[in-house]
């Protein structure tokens, strides 16, 4: 990744644990009323944003109303998937008690049924944060995202299959547990998948339904207007959930490992791995809200189960850690990091000079082999 | 919902077409826009009135929303009240009558080292909203009643005895009603002038006290209820209060061969003690989501959980409320209340009334 990154210590490890350990203990010791006040409000505020977006579809036939209508739905779906569904659905809000806010309970507006999505993302993503062969966020078993996948002639089409990525993203998400690339090698059975494809089926008509016949219809003459709206809603939050999601482990400057550098890991080198792992977007307050607070995925992939909103408070002190152990704390304005993102699509799609060749990774050197 | 008019406009919020236009979220998250105590699926209620009738117990009036399905004389209800960010779960019996349609009224004695009681006597105004469940438990009256009711009751456990008095008032019960309450003083018997003026108005109540805080009259002893009603074998007999009371009722009951004539009201688990061998705990507990692990011990899965930095969503407790349900991928557990071990893999666990009992994983 071409980032040269320090091995640090069993010992060094230990203390960055402990020092990790401390801000959550403070961050727990914390948590009442004020986050719950902040997500209650997060909630109502995407409620309402629905409301007035579908009302404003009503009539959709005047075309002030269709553009008003479908940015507050766009900007409805983006906080409910975002700040409310990812977050929500960690358990951040689990402590409350609140069923509508507990983790096992959330549905969120998308055709990913909540279910496989925890488990694909709170566990297998989270837990295997950046392992090749282990994280299947790594290119979704779709895409080239690292030198160390090993280059095929199918990969000719990275950008190809990223631009279809990001426009049906939701789909893209739905279908993410199904894994695919292993269903075409033989390594996972399609009848394996039958519990989890009928999931996707009862959500994805449910949420089709709604989105493209209910409320159209009960636009009356102007369910086109409808339609459309609700169709570009969807579009714009898949755009944008790709384009945040894609900064947040892609960019230049974020580490990979192997599995074997991360067998009986210690807690400590989950948290090393976690802030080498990520990457940061900045931004002001309302891009952060916007983002789901993935803007700052150092701290989120430090601890994924505490409040977003918080991140903001203590990402000062992750930095000032990050710096004093010599670790790379990757972070940049959006435009740049997206940048940074698509001309790695374009340069992994070519096939890299014929040579034998073992690539730096964050923290050691791995055979190229891909997942 | 209002109480009246509005069963349609509930059936039509909870028809399939509007539940497939609130898809994923359901309708209750729009109605709560417009005013939070609407529902399609859950109780909730206002608190009208809050009242502290003795030094330590707090008095609560409760006006539900329409999806209250009402109770019979004696059930309590699960209480969930959002309390610093957090819903607090506790079980409550309901005092009021339960002939008629009024509001519910529940009295709470104030545990100074407690959370929600203490907050509710000291912090809670009218205009709370409050989420309740449906009304439970099996302390009620029977549907035949036969000619005479007992009923004992010590401390804040005059609450169901005294929704079963009110209510054999009300619907005018032409039987004996025989009360026999324990307190530590005059000053706290919560419901005393009602108590006086029921016994001055229906010559069929009588009213007796004993105070635990003199030396005359003690704790429960055979002889207090002979003094009053020889022929209570007869009666049918309910009890509620502090676990000793209970125990003491219950055991002269049973030694009279009639305990078939008593029902019993517990209100707190007799103790959670270690019933295992410690030489099966010394498995580790791993509570999976947070990366923790602990060596188990005696104590319960949500008091380790919390020993541990975690803040585990939970309730009463005690086993009733499911709050603290969580996913057990695996591993042995032990139930405190009846030292059943349950090694079923992938199974919600109560975390207050289980203990670890050798490896377990814990998904929280």
């Amino acid at each position: 990744m071409g980032t040269s990154t320090p091995q640090l210590t069993e010992e060094q490890l230990a203390a960055l644990a402990d020092e990790l350990d401390e801000i959550r203990r403070e961050l727990v010791d914390d948590l009442g009323d004020e986050d719950a006040a902040y997500i209650r409000g997060i909630v109502a505020t995407g409620q309402r944003l629905e409301a007035l977006g579908r009302a404003l579809l009503w009539a959709g036939w005047f075309p002030p109303a269709w553009l008003a209508g479908t940015a507050a739905l766009s900007v409805a779906k983006i906080l409910d998937n975002m700040e409310v569904g990812h977050n929500v659905m960690h358990g951040q809000y689990d402590w409350m008690g609140d069923p509508t806010l507990n983790s096992k309970m959330f549905e969120w507006d998308t055709v990913c049924p909540a279910e496989q999505w925890r488990h694909t993302h709170n566990y297998v993503h989270h837990t295997y944060t950046n392992i090749l062969g282990k994280d299947r966020d790594i290119g979704y078993g779709l895409l080239r995202m690292l030198d160390e996948q090993r280059w095929r002639p199918y990969y000719r089409g990275n950008p190809v299959y990223a631009v279809v990525l990001m426009l049906a993203f939701e789909w893209g998400v739905m279908l993410h547990d199904l894994e695919i690339d292993r269903l075409l090698s033989g390594r996972r059975k399609w009848s394996d998948t039958k519990g989890i494809r009928r999931q996707m089926w009862h959500k994805g008509v449910k949420q089709t339904l709604k989105d493209y016949v209910l409320f159209p219809l009960l636009s009356g003459p102007g369910a086109m207007a409808t339609l459309t709206g609700n169709a570009v809603a969807n579009l714009v939050r898949n755009v944008w959930a790709f384009s945040i999601i894609f900064c947040g482990h892609f960019p230049d400057g974020v580490a990979s490992f192997s599995e074997d550098e991360c067998e009986d890991e210690s807690r400590g080198h989950w948290y090393y791995r976690q802030m080498l792992g990520s990457a940061n977007i900045d931004g002001g307050k309302l891009f952060h809200i916007l983002s789901g607070n993935l803007g700052f995925q150092i701290e989120h992939h430090i601890f994924p189960d505490i409040p977003a909103w918080r991140y903001q408070r203590i990402a000062p002190r992750v930095r000032e850690i990050c710096d004093r152990y010599g670790l790379n704390y990757t972070t940049g304005p959006l435009g740049k990091q997206v940048g940074s993102v698509w001309r790695k699509i374009y340069r992994l799609a070519r096939r890299p000079p014929d040579r034998p060749r073992t690539v730096l990774t964050g923290a050691s050197r791995v055979p190229a082999e891909a997942a | 919902m209002k109480n009246h008019d509005t069963g349609l406009t509930r059936r039509f919020l909870a028809s399939r077409v509007v539940t497939a236009l609130a898809e994923p979220h359901g309708v209750d998250r729009y109605l709560n826009l417009v005013n939070p105590l609407w529902s399609v699926r859950d109780v909730r209620a206002r608190v009208v009135a809050i009242a502290r009738r003795t030094p330590d117990t707090v008095t609560m009036t409760l006006r539900p929303n329409g999806l209250w399905a009402g109770a019979r004389a004696g059930q309590y209800v699960r209480f969930g009240v959002d309390i610093d960010g957090v819903r607090r779960i506790r079980c409550f019996s309901l005092a009021g009558s339960a002939a008629g349609a009024g509001p519910l009224e529940i009295t709470a004695k104030v545990n100074p080292a407690g959370t929600v009681t203490r907050w509710l006597a000291t912090r809670a105004r009218p205009g709370l909203l409050v989420h309740l469940s449906q009304a439970e438990g099996e302390f009620t009256l029977p549907d035949q009643v036969g000619p005479h009711v007992l009923l004992i009751s010590g401390g804040s456990g005059i609450t169901p005895t005294m929704s079963i008095a009110r209510t054999l008032r009300d619907v005018r019960y032409p039987g004996r009603v025989t009360i026999l309450h324990y307190a530590r003083t005059p000053d706290d018997v919560v419901y005393r002038a009602e108590l006086a003026r029921l016994a001055r108005t229906c010559p069929r109540f009588t009213v007796t006290y004993r105070y635990t805080g003199s030396k005359r009259n003690g704790h429960f002893r055979a002889q207090h209820l002979r003094a009053i009603t020889p022929d209570y074998a007869d009666a049918h007999a309910f009890v509620c209060g502090p676990a000793g009371l209970l125990d003491a009722v219950s055991r002269h009951w049973a030694a009279e061969g009639i305990s078939d004539r008593l029902r019993i009201e517990r209100f707190t688990v007799a103790g959670a003690p270690f019933l295992g061998d410690p030489g099966t705990v010394a498995g580790e507990l791993w509570f999976s989501r947070s990366g923790i692990r602990v060596p188990g011990d005696g104590r319960t899965l949500l008091e380790q959980a919390e020993a541990a930095g975690l803040r585990p969503a939970f309730g009463c407790r005690m086993g009733i409320c499911h709050t603290c349900g969580s996913h057990k991928p695996e591993g042995p557990v032990r139930d405190v209340r009846t030292g059943v071990i349950s090694a079923e893999p992938d199974e919600q666990v109560r975390l207050c009334v289980n203990t670890p009992a050798g490896d377990v994983e814990i998904a929280i």
